[in-house]
């Protein structure tokens, strides 16, 4: 260190200096709740399960994503259907607590049912709040075009 | 007389009480406006009601008492830390006397006092004991550490403190907080006639206050919380709010001391009628006080903190010495000079 440094306080005075200069300089945070952040593609939001058009889930309830889930997240109950996949979830449920976003039953689903969606913004109130069923993981293939997108050019470039 | 000290009391608890938690938030917005963030708006118009927010919040969680701690002692420890914050101000005199009718009013709770400067020495020290006491009386070894260090620390800066008021009273030649004004509006503020003993002041009160880059007492990184971590609702608040109480208390004797308190300089108010004159002299002993807790936050968010074995460095090896060196210039400049 020179002098000049050693002294110390025309150090500190530039420091001070350094600071008061932001107290006039345009703010550049983004104010969030009213100014949303828009997720890319890539971004692994809260799993979704896709909707084909005519109001049906894809999954065909065979249980993957459930074995494969770290935390223990997903629950899958299966049954028969008179449709051409033959099988559907009764019931599909994750638990929001438990999911880590790893996004690993998006990988492992063999019928591109289950994928990471935009969705950031999560909160409960209570237990019961977080356990996301059917009625709440249903998303319309529509909204979902981005990452259904994302994904097959990730496939497909491998 | 009694019922006037009373609603003088009154009126300065209030004062101090709300302005403890507004500067919670000045700080807040400082601190944002210093990292080009925009800061707490969301409660009230503009956030302004974010102290009653948090005020709530304070006084409606629970309160935890560790199995270890001291029984009433753990009570104590934040009394005497927010009693000793706000009682030092009794003396300052906020305004000129004002005469209504006949009838002297001072603008300070207790005015007059001969011995104004070593009042404020002896309370500052006994802020010490609350911290000690909080870091003991918690039962816990990381907060009597806390407590420990922080006595440490504050007793270091004490004396510098004291050595850079030995040149006020030096050359004011009295103790009483209202002469000091009187003898700064007649030669000139002490700032200008003592700079180094106002730099070394600043230094120290920063210090005494807990403030950045002196804030060891709740250095987190190393400490986890200090003296205060086993406190939590009301009780770790009163800590919190006695923290920003002394900045109150040390702006105010240091515009007083050095500042010149109420005087306003290059404008001659002699011929206003009195209550505008005590209006604008409280007005300007505000500004002033502001100013200094404006710096207060500015460096805070500015400047890194202290290492332990340098803030004792800089205590024990600089600033004494300058203290001293002080005063043997205030000496010479009282003798030739004035």
């Amino acid at each position: 260190m020179s002098l000049w440094e050693r002294i110390y306080l025309p150090e500190i005075a530039r420091g001070l200096f350094t600071s008061i200069k932001h107290l006039f300089r345009p703010k550049f945070v983004r104010q969030y709740p009213e100014e949303k952040w828009d997720a890319p593609a890539s971004f692994r939001g809260r799993p979704v399960l896709v909707q084909e058009d005519n109001g049906v889930e894809r999954c065909v309830a065979c249980g993957l994503c459930s074995r494969v889930c770290p935390p223990l997240a997903i629950e899958v109950q299966a049954s028969e259907t008179e449709l051409l996949k033959e099988r559907y979830p009764v019931r599909f449920e994750i638990n929001m607590l438990r999911c880590i976003f790893c996004g690993f039953c998006e990988e492992v689903c063999p019928e591109e049912a289950i994928v990471m969606s935009q969705d950031y913004e999560l909160t409960f109130r209570k237990y019961s709040d977080a356990l996301y069923g059917k009625d709440k993981l249903l998303t319309p293939k529509a909204k979902l075009k981005d990452r259904l997108e994302f994904l097959r050019q990730m496939r497909t470039s491998k | 007389m009694i019922v006037e000290a009373l609603i003088k009391i009154v009126a300065l608890l209030l004062i101090v009480l709300t302005s403890v938690a507004y500067l919670v938030l000045l700080e807040r917005w400082i601190c944002a406006w210093l990292q080009d963030r925009i800061g707490p708006n969301r409660v009230g118009p503009l956030g302004l009601l974010q102290p009653l927010a948090d005020v709530l919040k304070l006084l409606l969680k629970e309160d935890i008492e560790p199995t270890a701690a001291q029984g009433w002692y753990h009570w104590l420890a934040p009394v005497i830390s927010i009693t000793v914050a706000i009682s030092a101000l009794a003396i300052v005199p906020f305004g000129a006397s004002l005469v209504l009718g006949g009838h002297t009013v001072n603008i300070a709770v207790a005015s007059g006092v001969n011995i104004g400067v070593l009042y404020i020495i002896a309370l500052t020290s006994v802020g010490v004991y609350g911290i000690t006491l909080a870091g003991w009386s918690s039962g816990s070894k990381y907060s009597l550490l806390g407590g420990l260090r922080s006595s440490a620390q504050m007793i270091s800066y004490e004396l510098t403190l004291g050595l850079g008021l030995v040149s006020v009273v030096m050359l004011s030649g009295s103790l009483d907080m209202t002469n000091i004004i009187h003898s700064q509006i007649a030669g000139g503020w002490n700032i200008l006639r003592a700079p180094l003993g106002f730099l070394l002041f600043i230094t120290s009160s920063f210090a005494e206050t807990n403030r950045q880059p002196f804030d060891l007492p709740e250095a987190e990184p190393e400490l986890v919380g200090g003296y205060h971590t086993e406190y939590s609702s009301m009780k770790w608040a009163l800590f919190f709010l006695s923290e920003y109480a002394n900045m109150i208390t040390a702006s105010a004797v240091m515009t007083v001391l050095f500042l010149g308190g109420w005087h306003v300089p290059f404008f001659d108010l002699s011929s206003m009628n009195p209550i505008a004159q005590a209006a604008i002299g409280v007005g300007a002993m505000a500004v002033k006080m502001f100013a200094i807790i404006f710096f207060f936050m500015w460096v805070r968010w500015s400047i890194p903190r202290f290492r332990y074995d340098q803030l004792m460095d800089l205590g024990w090896k600089v600033l004494l010495p300058l203290g001293i060196l002080n005063i043997v210039l205030t000496a010479l400049e009282k003798t030739y000079l004035l």
